[in-house]
């Protein structure tokens, strides 16, 4: 009913290849896009926008940038908090020697920065698989995090050690710093977001992502086919340490105004991966439902007892709301070790032949 | 799928809305508390907490609030997290918030830029931004009753004091690797090349606040002849084993007042023996309005407290002097505007015009209580003096005077700050104080 497929025929090998080739789903994506671009700066509360929808976009763009690298390539990680860090701090610098430069495009930049690092990092991967591999970005993660403790001048020899981001404006608004309405932010935030994912959705569905999912399957079988593990793996790296540098920069520019190193710590490796397990291994929908599912649902559950009029603590919420993501967590992977995007698409293929199951 | 949640956030965003709009409908005087019951420094976060509500019910049960008006304690837990802590900021500020107090330096460092935009005070009471001392140039942040310089100066002041002076000592300062514990090294430095001495540091990252045997064996191998500690959390309790455990003599190390509550000390015990910390409130419960409290709230069953006997240690009272200076700067601001249900805006004057003198605080029922806390327009630092308290295996004891801060020397370094931080914002909101 939902999906009538019925007079939609594919007459042309570029219609069989689309990524919706459904109209519906067609219809859908302008339709959320809509919502995101108009319905939500419009009607959104400041608290729903600034602690919600921009932490969410952000944390989707690193699920991405990780997805790239473990769900595509097969690389699992633990520096994405690290290399997300690399693009914060480069951003920063950028900021601090160009102030005239449109924030915009220095976020872009700094991106690049964290590429050439996770390149770097991604380097022993040519010889190390698996567990091993999770050593050696884990290690990733601990030396960033102590350079950007201990070289001073990547937070301008700061008393206070943290980097606070200045006012900047872009095509006349202003964008950062606590001047900037929220809806400014959301709306700069939102545009890199759907850009990203519209680049890294082409990079995965053309000659490169390929290369990067016949690495993750089966790299021999791979490399006698005559992928070079050499260009998949460390462009893999450099793609996702990119789009996941960028989504650092957002994150001190347009959400949080300033970050000490706390805000790249393991634990922020660990919470974009958890999101890119829970989403979906190699699912841009789910790199989107994975830190929708861990970012926004405690914020709900938190504000559940408010709402209700329940005289509960906060810190008992607090406690509650581990057990309960936690329980989810487990009953979403033992549902569906694949992950929401799996879920939902097993969803989707039961309504599009609803209400004539087989 | 996505639908789904975007309805749901939609649904979600419109009952918060509507959440807000009741709540200040009503007419009360809303302070939230951002607290800290969980994570890591939960054992510090618990007594601070429970002390500022606990005033606040007293408040409430004894005169019937402030000025006939109640005062709403809504607690937002942020587990010592700046990004949680922004949260809490965010969902709470629009429902008439009329001062936040982060305890967190990094948190109050993410506020710091938003209070002029929002137009709601910051009491960072003894802990955040330094700088911020300055009023002219941060009108909308209070740190007193002293910055961490002031407390650092007079830290240095009583070693000066002991055993022919501080001139040719040395001097190891070991503290917790975050913006609160970086705070007072300017300072240290400067005073260290004033007065000739040497500064050894010992950073602590936050992942090895438990496991200090490699710091304490370089500070054995540098042979400190003081030790001053700026630490947090598991931190103190580690540090002062630690310290026993190397023999280094423990009247010989001072932590500042994070580092030095019972909290710390207890699980320490008798080998914490002899160990110094900085303090701004007397600990205890010979108070009138801490018997009220024990009257009114505790005993009556409106405290989170797990125990009686909670009441009274040093960071329950330092909860308690928060909220002390709170309910008086909400009293001064209803006396100068004339009228009851103020606002942020208005909360801010209160604070500017505190002046807890030994008088007011006899009025309170806090004699002896703390040290007098007075505002300008200048200064919102107060740069009161401190006293220094010494663990006897089971509790505290005063061991010193009042010990003002260096004052010529603090104030001009805090100027100099202060002008650093705003000197790469442009249009940030200052103020003439004429």
């Amino acid at each position: 009913m939902i999906y009538r497929e019925a007079g939609q025929f594919k007459t042309s090998y570029r219609q069989d290849a689309a990524i919706f080739p459904i109209l519906q789903d067609r219809i859908a994506i302008w339709f959320y896009l809509f919502v995101a671009f108009i319905v939500i700066p419009t009607f959104g509360s400041d608290f729903f926008i600034n602690s919600m929808m921009i932490p969410f976009l952000i944390f989707a763009m690193a699920s991405i940038g990780l997805n790239v690298l473990t769900g595509y390539t097969g690389q699992i990680s633990l520096g994405t908090g690290a290399f997300m860090g690399v693009g914060a701090y480069a951003c920063y610098k950028l900021t601090t020697y160009f102030p005239e430069t449109n924030i915009i495009i220095l976020v872009l930049l700094s991106g690049f920065f964290a590429a050439g690092i996770g390149m770097i990092f991604g380097l022993p991967s040519l010889r190390i698989k698996g567990f091993y591999l999770v050593v050696t970005t884990l290690a990733a993660q601990f030396f960033l995090e102590w350079c950007f403790i201990r070289v001073p001048w990547l937070y301008n020899y700061n008393a206070s050690g943290a980097i606070e981001v200045p006012q900047r404006e872009a095509f006349g608004l202003i964008v950062t710093g606590p001047s900037a309405s929220p809806s400014v932010r959301y709306l700069v935030v939102l545009s890199i977001v759907v850009f990203l994912t519209w680049i890294v959705s082409n990079l995965i569905h053309g000659r490169i992502g390929r290369t990067w999912m016949m690495i993750r399957d089966m790299d021999i079988a791979a490399e006698l086919i005559g992928v070079r593990p050499l260009y998949a793996k460390l462009s893999a790296f450099a793609v996702s340490s990119y789009v996941a540098g960028v989504a650092g920069a957002m994150l001190v520019f347009f959400w949080l105004g300033a970050a000490e190193v706390e805000s790249f710590d393991v634990n922020h490796s660990f919470l974009i991966l958890f999101m890119v397990i829970i989403g979906g291994l190699g699912s841009l929908v789910g790199s989107f439902l994975g830190a929708a599912f861990i970012w926004m649902l405690p914020i709900i559950i938190r504000a559940v007892p408010k709402m209700t009029g329940l005289d509960i603590n906060a810190s008992t919420v607090e406690q509650l709301n581990f057990m309960i993501i936690g329980a989810l967590i487990i009953v979403f992977l033992i549902i569906e070790p694949h992950g929401l995007a799996r879920l939902w698409a097993i969803a989707k293929q039961k309504l599009r032949i609803w209400p004539f199951p087989h | 799928m996505f639908k789904k949640i975007a309805t749901g956030a939609v649904i979600a965003a419109t009952a918060l809305t509507m959440q807000t709009a009741s709540v200040s409908a009503q007419e009360t005087l809303f302070v939230p508390s951002l607290s800290y019951r969980t994570g890591p420094f939960a054992g510090n976060g618990i007594p601070i907490a429970n002390g500022f509500a606990d005033y606040f019910t007293m408040i409430n049960e004894r005169d019937g609030g402030i000025g006939g008006l109640k005062v709403v304690v809504e607690e937002c837990e942020t587990g010592y997290n700046a990004q949680k802590g922004v949260e809490c900021y965010e969902a709470t500020k629009g429902k008439g918030a009329l001062v936040y107090n982060p305890y967190s330096t990094g948190i109050t460092l993410q506020l710091i830029p938003k209070t002029p935009v929002d137009k709601i005070p910051v009491l960072s009471m003894g802990y955040g931004l330094s700088a911020a001392a300055i009023g002219e140039k941060f009108p909308w942040v209070f740190n007193y009753p002293a910055t961490y310089w002031d407390q650092m100066s007079s830290i240095i002041k009583y070693i000066d004091g002991q055993e022919g002076g501080i001139k040719g000592k040395k001097v190891g300062f070991i503290y917790l690797d975050v913006g609160y514990g970086k705070e007072p090294i300017p300072l240290l430095d400067q005073l260290a090349e004033e007065m000739g001495f040497e500064v050894v540091k010992f950073p602590v990252g936050v992942k090895e606040m438990q496991n200090q045997s490699s710091h304490w064996l370089n500070v054995r191998k540098e042979k400190p002849d003081w030790m001053i500690m700026w630490g947090f959390g598991a931190m103190n309790a580690t540090a002062i084993k630690e310290a026993a455990k190397i023999r280094y003599p423990l009247d010989h190390f001072i932590g500042n007042w994070w580092a030095g509550a019972h909290a710390d000390l207890e699980p320490v015990g008798e080998a914490g023996k002899g160990y110094i910390s900085a303090n701004m409130a007397k600990a205890g419960t010979d108070m009138p309005a801490v018997q009220d409290i024990l009257k009114y709230v505790v005993d009556a069953g409106k405290s989170q407290v797990s125990d009686r006997s909670e009441v009274g240690k040093v960071l329950y009272n330092r909860g308690m002097l928060n909220a002390v200076v709170v309910a008086e700067a909400i009293r001064i601001a209803q006396e100068m505007t004339g009228k009851t249900a103020i606002t942020g805006e208005d909360m801010r004057i209160g604070l500017e015009n505190m002046d807890l003198s030994d008088e007011r605080l006899k009025e309170l029922g806090l004699e002896g209580f703390t040290v007098p806390i007075k505002a300008t327009c200048e200064n919102h630092g107060s740069g009161g003096p401190i006293f220094m308290h010494q663990w006897n295996g089971s509790d505290f004891e005063r061991i010193s005077d009042l010990i003002p801060p260096m004052t010529d020397r603090v104030r001009a370094m805090l100027e100099e700050a202060a002008d650093k931080y705003i000197a790469d914002k442009p249009g940030w909101q200052t103020q003439d104080c004429g």
